[in-house]
């Protein structure tokens, strides 16, 4: 195992629905994608972006793209026109998130 | 025989987007359809204030700008052109249109698609037994009547293609959904019918991917130095088939990059439940959809499924919601973050032995350069940073107060700590915050409705 960031292992992007963020991750091997579906869990989700996710973070799964999709509920302090926080539109999101550390197989760190 | 392909071009991702898209779509010609997406959530409120300003405001002027640049290229190549430009005033919209194409000397047909504005309606339609409560919290509209600024079903595809069908060449809408632009014209050339749902949904599918323009062909990429001539960067393309499968490609010659990947990205752009993506037209499978690459700068788009849509159309009202500001000053020296803090601390201070206070989570004083987009996520700099921005933002009820922060800001660099600077743009004033109401509303009181004007030749 090697302890790497997500970003080794996959890709993503990140927007806003109204308060709610959602980002969607993506691999580019179907071992990395199971992996990810093993281990990128919404409560890891939720624990790594800490305090910004006021709400649930739910996960849907896009085998075909080898992707998964989080929704993150009230993650954008009212979103649009409300929010005071610099992303207040949950771009950057996805740059977060990529930044999670995990102990990832060493066969799929190339 | 040839099969026929039709190419939809999206050359707007959103009001503000660059005019460059539209003009490199159209000069010399390729594709058979022009999309220009201009309305984003907040958009309609916006223009709804034009418009009580001046009843002939309310709609996406860039657009008008843009079709004289490019309407002459349009109408050589025989290019129609589709675009939600009308926002709250489709015909005067359509009015500046036309005097565009009377001035430059062509014959163009111009249509409008209008119904989407149910404003005027509000309280009969809650009388009627449609309470369009939040569909977040589950709060009636009629508690917050008052406080409506604009109120707008997303209509599809099908008013649209009805306007290209009675020989529309600029089609004009209000709010419609965003993929409808590109299900339109598909509609139109293969006379798609509303129950053929997986080719419908396999045109919403396109439509999500152009619906952002260049985030399709490599803006915003996680993966940016793979990335050719970004400040080049190729407005996307759909080569549609009639069975529904199609390829997203950009002109050649132009910059960024079609990937499996860069199509992956848009894909998840803003998708909620990935099995159910709703439009007026069709349920879409966004689980169904298989990529290829079909070569360089070509992703071939296959397998899509879609089922019948729901009785609802989406409403989006935008509702007052307060007043908000954000303050700004750059600090530099030693200890620039604990500077700014304590900046935005005296500010606070000041204002609150004047009795102006905030609710604790109606104010956030951010240090951008010391992590604030990820806190937690990412450790914190090890070196201070030897220049940060304060960021000071407040939202209240109150206008006043919220205006008071603005007034108290230049103080700080006479009578607060060394190193503040880049106080350039002036006093920060309060801006109005315009909350999202989302709800939805049956489908048999909203009724679209399609104007053909005939074109003048001069």
């Amino acid at each position: 195992m090697k302890n790497v960031a997500l970003y080794e292992i996959a890709s993503a992007r990140s927007g806003d629905k109204g308060e709610d963020s959602n980002v969607g991750v993506w691999t580019r091997t179907e071992a990395a994608y199971e992996f990810l579906r093993e281990n990128l869990t919404p409560e890891l989700v939720k624990r790594h972006l800490g305090v910004q996710v006021r709400g649930a973070v739910e996960r849907f799964e896009l085998p075909n793209l080898r992707a998964l999709n989080f929704m993150l509920h009230d993650a954008l302090d009212g979103g649009g026109t409300a929010s005071l926080r610099t992303d207040a539109q949950g771009k950057v999101y996805c740059l977060g998130l990529l930044q999670l550390r995990l102990d990832v197989p060493d066969e799929l760190v190339g | 025989m040839d099969e026929k392909i039709v190419r939809v071009g999206n050359g707007q991702g959103f009001w503000g987007d660059s005019s460059r898209g539209p003009r490199q779509l159209v000069t010399g010609g390729g594709i058979d359809y022009l999309t220009l997406d201009f309305l984003a959530e907040v958009t309609m409120s916006i223009m709804q204030k034009l418009r009580s300003r001046n009843p002939e405001a309310g709609y996406a002027t860039d657009f008008v700008s843009q079709l004289e640049s490019i309407l002459p290229d349009a109408v050589d190549h025989g290019v129609k052109i589709i675009a939600n430009a009308g926002g709250v005033n489709p015909s005067a919209c359509a009015a500046a249109v036309q005097r565009v194409v009377d001035k430059l000397g062509l014959k163009v047909t111009i249509a409008t698609v209008t119904g989407d504005d149910i404003m005027a309606g509000l309280s009969d339609l809650i009388a009627a037994g449609h309470p369009l409560a939040n569909l977040d919290t589950g709060a009636p509209l009629a508690d917050r009547l008052g406080d409506v600024q604009s109120a707008n079903v997303y209509l599809g595809a099908f008013p649209i293609a009805e306007a290209l069908a009675r020989g529309a060449d600029i089609v004009i809408t209000g709010r419609v959904t965003d993929p409808s632009l590109t299900v339109a014209p598909l509609i139109h050339e293969f006379g798609w019918t509303p129950t053929d749902y997986h080719r419908l949904a396999a045109g919403t599918v396109a439509g999500h991917i152009l619906e952002c323009g260049t985030q399709c062909t490599g803006g915003n990429y996680d993966r940016w130095r793979d990335v050719p001539d970004l400040a080049n960067i190729g407005y996307p393309i759909a080569e549609f088939s009639s069975d529904g499968t199609f390829v997203i490609t950009k002109k050649d010659g132009t910059g960024g990059l079609v990937t499996t990947d860069t199509v992956t990205a848009q894909l998840l752009y803003e998708l909620g439940d990935a099995q159910r993506y709703l439009t007026p037209d069709v349920t879409a499978d966004f689980t169904s959809i298989h990529l290829e690459q079909a070569g360089p700068d070509r992703v071939r788009v296959t397998g899509v499924t879609g089922t019948v849509p729901t009785d609802t159309y989406k409403v989006s009202v935008s509702v007052h919601d307060g007043w908000r500001t954000t303050a700004q000053l750059t600090v530099g020296g030693p200890d620039a973050v604990e500077k700014a803090r304590l900046s935005g601390e005296i500010l606070l201070d000041r204002l609150a032995a004047d009795g102006v206070t905030f609710r604790p989570e109606d104010q956030l004083i951010e240090i951008v350069g010391s992590n604030v987009l990820y806190p937690g996520m990412i450790p914190d700099p090890v070196v201070q940073p030897s220049e940060v921005v304060l960021r000071l933002s407040v939202r209240s009820e109150d206008r006043r107060i919220v205006d008071r922060v603005g007034a108290e800001l230049a103080s700080l660099l006479t009578s607060g700590p060394p190193g503040l600077t880049g106080f350039a743009g002036g006093r920060p004033k309060a801006s109005e915050i315009v909350g999202f109401w989302p709800a939805l509303l049956d489908k048999t009181v909203v009724t679209a409705t399609v104007s053909v004007q005939e074109g003048a030749t001069v």
